[in-house]
C-alpha cells in the first residue's frame, strides 16, 4: 500500500532512508555495546571487572564518546536537512494549495489557462518537476503526510506552511493525517498519483473540465433534489456548495470518503446509505430515508462522475 | 537572637547523649508521634501513613489506566475491529496519557519523596506535614473524579497534549475538555505544594554533618525534580487558564481569526511538557544510583559526576521543548539549535548508566539476581534502547517522518517504561522491607520481572517499525491492506504479558506487605540513612553523618542511635519537632515544631476539590460557596501554625541549645514561601512570555497611537497606589509592639495595604475598559486584561492573608517576637506588587517605548 518510509519516490526521501539505515545500525551498535559492558560487569573474571570499575569509564563511555559520534551525527543531520530547502523557480514549479479540514483534503490546482479548480482526496503530481505544496486548515490542526515524498508538515490554523518535493517515481502513494485532529482522525487518509508529465498535462485537462453529462438524469435529480448540491460541487450543473468535497470527477478517484473506501459503485451506494457507520463523526447528514432504488440510482450517477 | 550559621557540631569528641535514656522517653516519642486509631486514619499527617496512601492512589491509577492501555491494545489487535468505538478510543487515549503522566508518574515520584526523604535524612517527617496530606487528598478526590469520567462519556477527547483549535469549544463542545483542563490544572497544583515541601524537607531537614557533598543521589535527584517543577508547571498552569478562560468567556488567545496563535499553546504546554519527562526520571536515575551501590556492596563510582549529569539534565531539560514541534514549519536555525539540544541531553544519562555499570564492576563478589537486581538490569537495557531512538527522533529530517507514528509511541514509552517504571518496581522491591513486616517474594518478583521485561519488548519492538511502515498514532482502526496487522498483534499479546507481570506484583503485595515496625533491619546491609532502625517517630534519635555511607563507614552508628546517643533523643517541646539544619553543610539551627493530625486540612482539600470539580459543570454559585468554605478551611488550619517561642530554647544533646522559633530568612515557612514566589515568577513569566510571542505573530493587532492603548495618567496612578500599599506592608512590620502590649497602628497599615493593592487592580482594569479594550475582540486584549488577572488572583491571596493577620493581631498573637504570620503576608505582598509594577511596564511601556 506505499504508506511506509521505506517506499521512497524521489530523492529527498531516499536520502531519510539512508540516515535512518545509518542510525539503526548504530544504535543497535551501541546498544549491544552496552549489554556487552553489563555482562562483563556482572560475569568476568576480576581482571576484566576491575578495568571497568574505574572513573574513567564514566568519563570516556558517558562523556567522550556520546560527544564525539553525536557531533559528527548532528553535522550529518544539518546537511540532510539543508537538502529540504529545495531551491525553486516559481515558475518553473507546481503550485498545489492543500486544505486540512475535518477529516479530509481539499486541493485547489491552477488549469493551463490561469483558473483554478478544486479537487479532493487525490493528490496527482507530474514527476521530475519541482512541487509547491501550500498548506493551510480550515478548522483545527492536521498534518500532511505522504511518507514516500519524505516527512510530513503540519497544517495550522492561521499559518501557511510551504512543502516543497520532487518526485522521481511515477507510482500511487498513499498519505494520511499524522496530527491527531478529532473524532475520525484515523480514516482521514489520501492517495497521491505519480505520473509523467504529459499524462499529468492530459489530467490536469480532463480534471479541470466541466463533469462529463451523465446519461442517467434520474441520480442527478436525487443529487440536486435532496440538496447534496448545497455542500458538494458538480461543475456543469447547479451543485455549487463549498462545504464538502468538489465531485465533479469523484467516479475517477481511486478512493472515497479520503482513503476510507476503494472507489466503486456498491461502496457508493454503501457510503450514502451507511456513511455514519462507516466513518463516524463525519459532517454528512445522514440519508437513511433514501430508497435502496434512489441509493442506487444515485451510487450509478456518482460513479460515472469520471 | 539564634545564630542563624547554626551551631557547630563536634564530630570527632564522644556522643552527644549519654545513654542509657530513660525509657519514658521513648514511651512519649510513641504517644506523640502515634497515629489516630481507626476511621480517624484519615486525619493522620505522618509521611510513612500519607506517603503509603499516596503511593497507593498512584499505583491504583497505574492499573487503571493500563488497563485503559489493554482495551486499547485489544481494539488494535485485528484491522477494522470493530470492539470499541471511534469516540470511546478517542477518550481512552486521551484518558490513559492524562492518567499515566499526571495522576501516575509525578504523584508517585513525589510519593516514593514523601515515604523515603525523611527516612534517607533521618528527619521525624517533613516539614510542611498538614501541606503534604492537603496536596495528597486533593490529588485522590480530583484524580478520582477525573479518572471516572471515562466511565460516563464525560472524558475528554483531545489528547493528554489537549491541542487548540480543536479543545476549543468550536470543535470540542460539551464539558469533557473541562474536566481535562480543570481536573489538571488542580493537580498541578498539589504537584506544586508536594514540590515545597520536598525542597525544604532536602535543604533544611537534614542530619547535622550531611552537607551537600554527602546528600544520598535520590535526595538530589528529588531536589532538582521539585526545582523543575517550580519553573516547568507554572507553564501549563498558565496555558490551561487562558484555554479554559478561552472556552469559558470567549476571550480569545488561540483563534487565529482574532490575532491568537495555536501555536502558542504548544509552546507553552511543551516548555512543561518536555521537562515534565525529566522530572519523572530524575527520581527513578536517583534511585537506581542508590540501589546499585547497595547490589554491589561498593560506593558509587563517580559520584559527583552523577550529580553533575542530574543538574545538567535539569538545565538541559527546558531547552529541548521546540523538538515536539520540528513539523510544525519553524525556522530552520531554531530546529538546528533544538536539535543540538536534543542530542547534548543524551550525554547526562550516558554518564550514568556508565557510572551504574562501573560500581556493578567494581563489586568484589557475585551480583545476587534479586528482583530489585534484575528491573535496574531490564532498566539499563530498556533505557537505552529508548535513548538511542531519542537521538534518532532528534534528528529533524528523520523526525519529520517519525514523528506522530508509532515509532514514537514506542520510542516514548521505552524512555518512560525503561526510564521510571522498571526502577519504580525495583524500588518496591528494595524499599518495601523499610515498612512492611515481611520481605516481598523473591520468586513472585522474579516471574513479575520476566513477564514484564519480555512483554515489554514483545509489545512494544514491533512499533518501531510499525510506525515507519506508515502507521500514525491515536488511530482507532487501520485498513486490513495497510499490512499493520501482524506488528499488531504481536504487540497487543506483548501488552497483556506485561498485564500479568503487574498482576502477579499485586497478588505479592497483597500476600506479603504488612505495615509494620518489626520487619527485618536493614535486609540488603545498605549504607544510607533509612535502614536505621525506627518506629512511627522515623529514628530514636538524630545522627551525626560523617560520610555518605554512613551505615557502612560509621560503625556502631545503628546502635547509637536506637539508644538514643545522638541528637534530639526526646520530644523537648511535648509535641511532634524535628530538626532544622543550614542548607548547605547541615549545622543544626534550630528545633521545628510541627503540627499533628487534624481535620481542617482533610476539609480543605475535599472543598478545593468540590471547587474545582463544580466548576467544571458550570454548578457556579456551590462551586463559589465550596471555595469559600476551603479558605475557611485553609486558616483555621493555619490559625495554630505560628506558635512563638514559648518553648524554647531546648537542649538537643552535645551541648547545643537551639530555639524552637526563629522568623527572618532562616525559618522554614520563610523558605517555603520565596519557593511560592517562585512558582508565581515563572508564572508570570510565562505570561510576558506569552504577551511578546503573540506580539511577534501578529503585530497588527497592537495599538498603533494612543487607539486601545490604556492612558498613562492612569497607569501613573496604578503605580502610586502599589508604591503606597508597599510602604505601608514595610512599616506594618516595623510598626509591631513588643510582646505584652498591641500597636493600633498594625492592622491599620496592613489593612491599607490590603485596600490600596485592590485599588491599584482595580484602577488598571477600569482604565482598559474606558479605552475600549475588549478581551473578546482581540488577543492583544485578551493578553491586557490577563496581566489583571494574574495580578488580581496573588493579592486576593495577599487580603485573604492580610485580613488572618488582623485577626491574630485583634487575638494577641502578634508581636514583635511571634510576627511569622506577618512576615511572611508581607514577602507575598511584596513579590505581588512587583509583578504588578512590572506588568504596568509592559502594558503600558511596551507598546509606547518599543512600538512608538
Amino acid at each position: 500500500m506505499n504508506q511506509s518510509v521505506y517506499s521512497s519516490a524521489g530523492s529527498y526521501a531516499e536520502t531519510i532512508v539512508q540516515l535512518t539505515h545509518i542510525m539503526f545500525v548504530a544504535a543497535a551498535v551501541i546498544t549491544l555495546l552496552v549489554v556487552v559492558l553489563t555482562a562483563i560487569a556482572l560475569f568476568a573474571k576480576p581482571s576484566w571487572k576491575s578495568k571497568l570499575s574505574k572513573e574513567r569509564v564514566v568519563v570516556w563511555g558517558g562523556i567522550a564518546f556520546p560527544v564525539v559520534t553525536l557531533t559528527i551525527l548532528l553535522i550529518y543531520g544539518f546537511m540532510v536537512l539543508s537538502m529540504a530547502d529545495l531551491q525553486i523557480e516559481e515558475d518553473e514549479s507546481v503550485q498545489i494549495s492543500v486544505v486540512g479540514e475535518q477529516w479530509w483534503w481539499r486541493f485547489t490546482y491552477t488549469a493551463e489557462d490561469g483558473t483554478t479548480f478544486e479537487t479532493a482526496n487525490e493528490l496527482r503530481i507530474p514527476t521530475d518537476k519541482p512541487i509547491v505544496l501550500r498548506l493551510t486548515s480550515a478548522d483545527v490542526i492536521h498534518s500532511f503526510w505522504i511518507p514516500a515524498y519524505g516527512g510530513k508538515l503540519d497544517m495550522i490554523p492561521g499559518r501557511e506552511n510551504v512543502m516543497k518535493i520532487e518526485v522521481n517515481k511515477p507510482g500511487v502513494y498513499r498519505g494520511q493525517c499524522a496530527e491527531y485532529c478529532g473524532g475520525a482522525h484515523a480514516l482521514m487518509s489520501m492517495y497521491s498519483v505519480a505520473m509523467p508529465q504529459e499524462e499529468f498535462d492530459a489530467w490536469l485537462k480532463s480534471e479541470s473540465a466541466d463533469a462529463a453529462s451523465s446519461a442517467d438524469a434520474k441520480g442527478k435529480q436525487i443529487f440536486l433534489g435532496n440538496g447534496c448540491g448545497s455542500c458538494h460541487t458538480i461543475r456543469g450543473t447547479t451543485a455549487s456548495g463549498t462545504i464538502g468535497p468538489d465531485l465533479t470527477h469523484v467516479g475517477s478517484r481511486i478512493s472515497l470518503a479520503a482513503g476510507t473506501l476503494r472507489t466503486s459503485k456498491e461502496n457508493f451506494a454503501g457510503w450514502i446509505a451507511n456513511h455514519k457507520q462507516i466513518k463516524p463523526e463525519n459532517k454528512m447528514p445522514g440519508y437513511d430515508y433514501l430508497s435502496d432504488v434512489d441509493v442506487e440510482q444515485l451510487a450509478t450517477f456518482l460513479s460515472e462522475l469520471k | 537572637m539564634p545564630d542563624i550559621r547554626g551551631a557547630n557540631v563536634n564530630a570527632s569528641s564522644a556522643l552527644p547523649n549519654p545513654a542509657p535514656r530513660d525509657p519514658q522517653e521513648k514511651e512519649e516519642l510513641l504517644r506523640i508521634w502515634a497515629s489516630p486509631p481507626g476511621w480517624r486514619l484519615i486525619s493522620d499527617v505522618n509521611n510513612r501513613v500519607i506517603g503509603l496512601l499516596y503511593m497507593g492512589a498512584a499505583l491504583t491509577f497505574f492499573v487503571l489506566a493500563g488497563i485503559l492501555a489493554l482495551v486499547m491494545r485489544t481494539q488494535l489487535a485485528v484491522p477494522e475491529n470493530s470492539l470499541v468505538s471511534q469516540e470511546l478510543y478517542n477518550q481512552l487515549f486521551t484518558v490513559h496519557g492524562t492518567t499515566m503522566m499526571f495522576l501516575f508518574a509525578v504523584p508517585a515520584v513525589e510519593a516514593l519523596g514523601v515515604l523515603l526523604l525523611p527516612q534517607m535524612l533521618a528527619a521525624r517527617d517533613l516539614p510542611f506535614p498538614r501541606l503534604g496530606a492537603f496536596a495528597v487528598w486533593a490529588y485522590i478526590i480530583g484524580g478520582t473524579v477525573f479518572f471516572s469520567t471515562i466511565f460516563y462519556d464525560l472524558a475528554p477527547q483531545g489528547g493528554w497534549f489537549m491541542y487548540p483549535p480543536l479543545t476549543l469549544s468550536e470543535y470540542s463542545p460539551g464539558n469533557n475538555a473541562d474536566f481535562w483542563l480543570l481536573g489538571i490544572g488542580f493537580i498541578e497544583i498539589s504537584a506544586i505544594a508536594g514540590a515545597i515541601e520536598i525542597i525544604v524537607g532536602v535543604l533544611r531537614t537534614r542530619p547535622p554533618g550531611m552537607s551537600l557533598d554527602k546528600l544520598p543521589v535520590f535526595a538530589w535527584a528529588m531536589l532538582i525534580f521539585a526545582g523543575m517543577i517550580v519553573v516547568a508547571f507554572p507553564a501549563v498552569i498558565l496555558a490551561t487558564m487562558l484555554l479554559e478562560i478561552e472556552r469559558s468567556f470567549g476571550w480569545v488567545f488561540f483563534s487565529a481569526e482574532h490575532g491568537g496563535d495555536p501555536l502558542l499553546w504548544q509552546h507553552l504546554f511543551w516548555f512543561f511538557g518536555h521537562p515534565e519527562v525529566y522530572i519523572i526520571f530524575l527520581p527513578a536515575a536517583g534511585l537506581v544510583s542508590m540501589m546499585v551501590p547497595t547490589i554491589a556492596r561498593t560506593p558509587l563510582v563517580g559520584h559527583k559526576l552523577i550529580v553533575v549529569a542530574l543538574i545538567a539534565t535539569g538545565f538541559f531539560s527546558f531547552g529541548l521543548w521546540v523538538h515536539h514541534m520540528f513539523t510544525t514549519g519553524i525556522p530552520a536555525l531554531s530546529m538546528a539549535f533544538f536539535s543540538a539540544a536534543s542530542m547534548a541531553v543524551a550525554i547526562p544519562s550516558g554518564v550514568q548508566i556508565f557510572s551504574w555499570i562501573a560500581t556493578l564492576a567494581s563489586s568484589r563478589q557475585r551480583i545476587a539476581f534479586t528482583p530489585p537486581a534484575l528491573f535496574i538490569l531490564g532498566m539499563l537495557f530498556i533505557f537505552t534502547v529508548g535513548g538511542l531512538t531519542g537521538v534518532m527522533v532528534a534528528m529533524v529530517p528523520f523526525d519529520w517522518q517519525a514523528h506522530d507514528t508509532y515509532f514514537i509511541v514506542a520510542h516514548l514509552h521505552y524512555v518512560l517504561i525503561g526510564g521510571m517504571v522498571f526502577p519504580l518496581f525495583a524500588t518496591y522491591y528494595y524499599w518495601a522491607p523499610m515498612l512492611s513486616r515481611r520481605l516481598l517474594s523473591e520468586r513472585m518478583g522474579k516471574w513479575c520481572f520476566w513477564l514484564m521485561f519480555i512483554g515489554f519488548n514483545v509489545a512494544f519492538l514491533p512499533m518501531h517499525v510499525v510506525g515507519l511502515a506508515g502507521m500514525p498514532r491515536r488511530v482507532w482502526t487501520y485498513g486490513t491492506e495497510s499490512g499493520f496487522g501482524i506488528y499488531n498483534l504481536v504487540s497487543t499479546l506483548g501488552s497483556y504479558l506485561i498485564g500479568i507481570g503487574v498482576l502477579i506484583f499485586i497478588i505479592d503485595l497483597v500476600r506479603n506487605f504488612r505495615v509494620g515496625a518489626s520487619g527485618p533491619v536493614n535486609p540488603w546491609k545498605a549504607g544510607t540513612l533509612e535502614w536505621l532502625p525506627g518506629d512511627v517517630y522515623s529514628t530514636r534519635s538524630i545522627p551525626i553523618v560523617k560520610s555518605r555511607e554512613p551505615l557502612w563507614d560509621q560503625p556502631g552508628l545503628t546502635e547509637e542511635v536506637e539508644r538514643g546517643q545522638h541528637y534530639l533523643p526526646n520530644a523537648p517541646t511535648g509535641g511532634r519537632e524535628t530538626l532544622i539544619t543550614s542548607p548547605i553543610e547541615a549545622k543544626p539551627q534550630y528545633v521545628m515544631q510541627m503540627p499533628g493530625p487534624g481535620w481542617a486540612h482533610v476539609v480543605a482539600a475535599v472543598l478545593t476539590a468540590a471547587c474545582f470539580l463544580l466548576l467544571t459543570i458550570k454548578a457556579v454559585t456551590i462551586a463559589l460557596v465550596c471555595g469559600v468554605g476551603a479558605i475557611v478551611a485553609c486558616l483555621v488550619w493555619v490559625w495554630e501554625l505560628d506558635k512563638g517561642p514559648g518553648a524554647g530554647p531546648v537542649d538537643i544533646g552535645g551541648g547545643i541549645k537551639l530555639p524552637v522559633y526563629v522568623p527572618g530568612s532562616s525559618g522554614h515557612s520563610w523558605w517555603a514561601m520565596v519557593i511560592v514566589m517562585l512558582v508565581a515568577g515563572s508564572l508570570f513569566f510565562s505570561y510576558i512570555f506569552s504577551y511578546l510571542y503573540v506580539w511577534t505573530v501578529s503585530p497588527e493587532y497592537w495599538p498603533q497611537g494612543e487607539n486601545q492603548l490604556p492612558s498613562l495618567e492612569r497607569g501613573f496612578t496604578s503605580a502610586l497606589l502599589f508604591a503606597l500599599a508597599w510602604l505601608a506592608f514595610w512599616a506594618s512590620r516595623k510598626s509591631l509592639a513588643q510582646p505584652g502590649s498591641k500597636n493600633p497602628l498594625t492592622p491599620l497599615l496592613v489593612l491599607g495595604g490590603v485596600l490600596l493593592s485592590v485599588a491599584g487592580v482595580g484602577n488598571e482594569v477600569h482604565a482598559y475598559y474606558q479605552v475600549g479594550i475588549d478581551p473578546t475582540e482581540s488577543t492583544y486584549a485578551a493578553l491586557v486584561y490577563m496581566a489583571s488577572v494574574l495580578n488580581g488572583q496573588v493579592i486576593l491571596a495577599v487580603v485573604i492573608m492580610g485580613l488572618f493577620v488582623v485577626a491574630r493581631h485583634v487575638a494577641g498573637k502578634l508581636d514583635a517576637v511571634r510576627c511569622i504570620s506577618l512576615e511572611n503576608t508581607n514577602l507575598l505582598a511584596y513579590y505581588a506588587l512587583a509583578q504588578a509594577l512590572v506588568s504596568l511596564l509592559l502594558i503600558h511601556g511596551f507598546p509606547r517605548g518599543v512600538l512608538g
